[in-house]
């Protein structure tokens, strides 16, 4: 074991670090933008509105999320359109190819979240805004999406940690995330296992940040689930 | 239909390829699940910290470096312990059983969770009867605890095989010859990328509906109130 070799190299993994963060978060943010009209489309009522969601869902979680890479970035260039059209500007850089394929990737799986969220409502909240006389649009925005984000958040920060690991996806197509910063100098110095781990511990590092963001994004938004009533300040108790 | 230039057998024997993969894993993973659930369950404080470790340590890992780190790590690590006997040679782990032990031990590590809670899911109340029946702690849970557990733990069990199913995919990158990795050689030929991805990205979702089918159909299996119809 060559331990020295992770000091000397220690700041080009966390420059590959920087980079999975990067990734992380760009296609996280986009991607749940992207997911609550898609679960609000898969929720709905009207079963043909509901195909095109249910497809989408159902490509992207059916398919390993190395295939939707390869399809994005090796994929686009079979096409002369694509490679004459404006989109050859982003589609010919492994960076934007994998931000596209993480987005659409967690897009589908939190889109599938966010549903399950939306259907466990309980129903007497949606019959209690219609009874206010709510537009279906002031409903979405006050109650449906609000509560369903609460419901959802538990699951959707397991979801982001799952997008952490599986943005170690990207060094397949020559980018120098944290994987493929290890794996690009060990091939150099023939010292996977310290390297590996060095980077392994990261991502550990990196997952326990998260989680623990969530556990506290959970305590202040979920703050009603933790609410216990002061029995003794209320006089009841005590007699 | 999509052309695929007679590559199609190809492509049929890499997904022979990964499905064998995974079945292996899977077997191999459910053993690691299992026997790691008993140790967190277990009254020994070194064996719960030994699983707890498992667990956390493999769930905050990229599947893919542990793939490249049983893969290029295995290797130094065999020949270490061989030279301790003093073999010399170059020995090389394989792609395929790097990629069964990376993928049975991010399996097993999830089945882990499952199979904890599934178990404490059973009343303790049958614990107790099996044990004033005179049953040893062994008898009681294979014969009483895992028939139940089973059911319980099936849903779970049947989400982290689709999970498992699609991480073989990362296998191919360190040159297992499996669905990508033929159609990949193909695609070096045919210089047409999207349609034999999309090729090997359908096969994946037939498979995928496969697994499903089977979860749901052993669901029905061991739940006889579902199929009741009174």
């Amino acid at each position: 074991m060559n331990w020295d070799i992770i000091i000397q190299y220690y700041p080009k993994l966390l420059e590959g670090a920087l980079l999975t963060l990067e990734l992380v978060v760009i296609s996280g943010v986009i991607g749940v933008m992207m997911a609550v009209p898609i679960a609000l489309l898969r929720a709905s009522k009207t079963p043909w509105v509901r195909i095109f969601p249910f497809c989408f869902i159902y490509f992207f979680r059916g398919t390993p999320l190395l295939i939707q890479i390869f399809l994005i970035y090796y994929g686009a260039s079979q096409f002369e359109a694509v490679r004459d059209s404006v989109l050859w500007v982003v589609l010919k850089e492994p960076y934007w190819c994998a931000i596209i394929a993480f987005t659409l990737n967690t897009a589908a799986y939190s889109a599938e979240l966010f549903r399950g969220a939306i259907q466990a409502i309980p129903h007497g909240e949606l019959e209690a805004a219609d009874a206010f006389g709510m537009s279906w649009l002031l409903k979405t925005r006050r109650i449906v999406i609000p509560r369903a984000f609460g419901i959802a958040l538990p699951a959707y920060g397991n979801e982001v940690v799952l997008m952490l690991k599986s943005s170690a996806l990207a060094s397949t197509i020559t980018l120098l995330d944290l994987t493929g910063m290890a794996r690009t100098i060990q091939a150099r110095t023939y010292t996977p296992v310290e390297l590996f781990t060095a980077a392994g511990l990261i991502y550990l590092l990196m997952a326990a940040v998260v989680i623990g963001l969530f556990r506290y994004m959970e305590s202040r938004f979920n703050r009603y689930q933790y609410y216990k009533p002061n029995v003794d300040q209320m006089g009841v108790d005590k007699q | 239909m999509i052309d695929l230039h007679g590559f199609g057998h190809l492509l049929l024997a890499g997904t022979w390829v990964t499905v064998k993969l995974a079945l292996v894993s899977l077997s191999l993973g459910l053993v690691f699940g299992l026997l790691g659930a008993a140790a967190k369950l277990s009254n020994y404080k070194v064996l719960r910290a030994m699983a707890t470790t498992y667990t956390t340590l493999i769930r905050g890992i990229p599947e893919l470096l542990i793939v490249f780190a049983i893969y290029f790590g295995g290797s130094a690590l065999v020949m270490a312990v061989a030279s301790m006997f003093g073999y010399d040679e170059y020995i090389e782990v394989n792609p395929f059983m790097a990629g069964v032990a990376a993928l049975s031990i991010a399996f097993g590590a999830y089945a882990t969770e499952v199979f904890r809670m599934a178990i404490l899911s059973i009343p303790q109340g049958q614990w107790e009867s099996a044990q004033a029946l005179g049953m040893t702690r062994g008898k009681t849970f294979f014969r009483i605890i895992l028939p139940q557990v089973w059911r319980v733990a099936l849903p779970g069990l049947g989400n982290l095989f689709q999970v498992l199913l699609k991480d073989t995919a990362l296998v191919s990158v360190v040159g297992l010859q499996d669905i990508i990795r033929h159609a990949t050689t193909a695609i070096s030929s045919t210089k047409e990328p999207f349609t034999f991805y999309l090729a090997a990205a359908c096969i994946y979702l037939i498979l995928t509906a496969i697994a499903t089918a089977g979860t749901l159909w052993m669901e029905r299996a061991c739940t006889p109130q579902l199929r009741y119809k009174g």
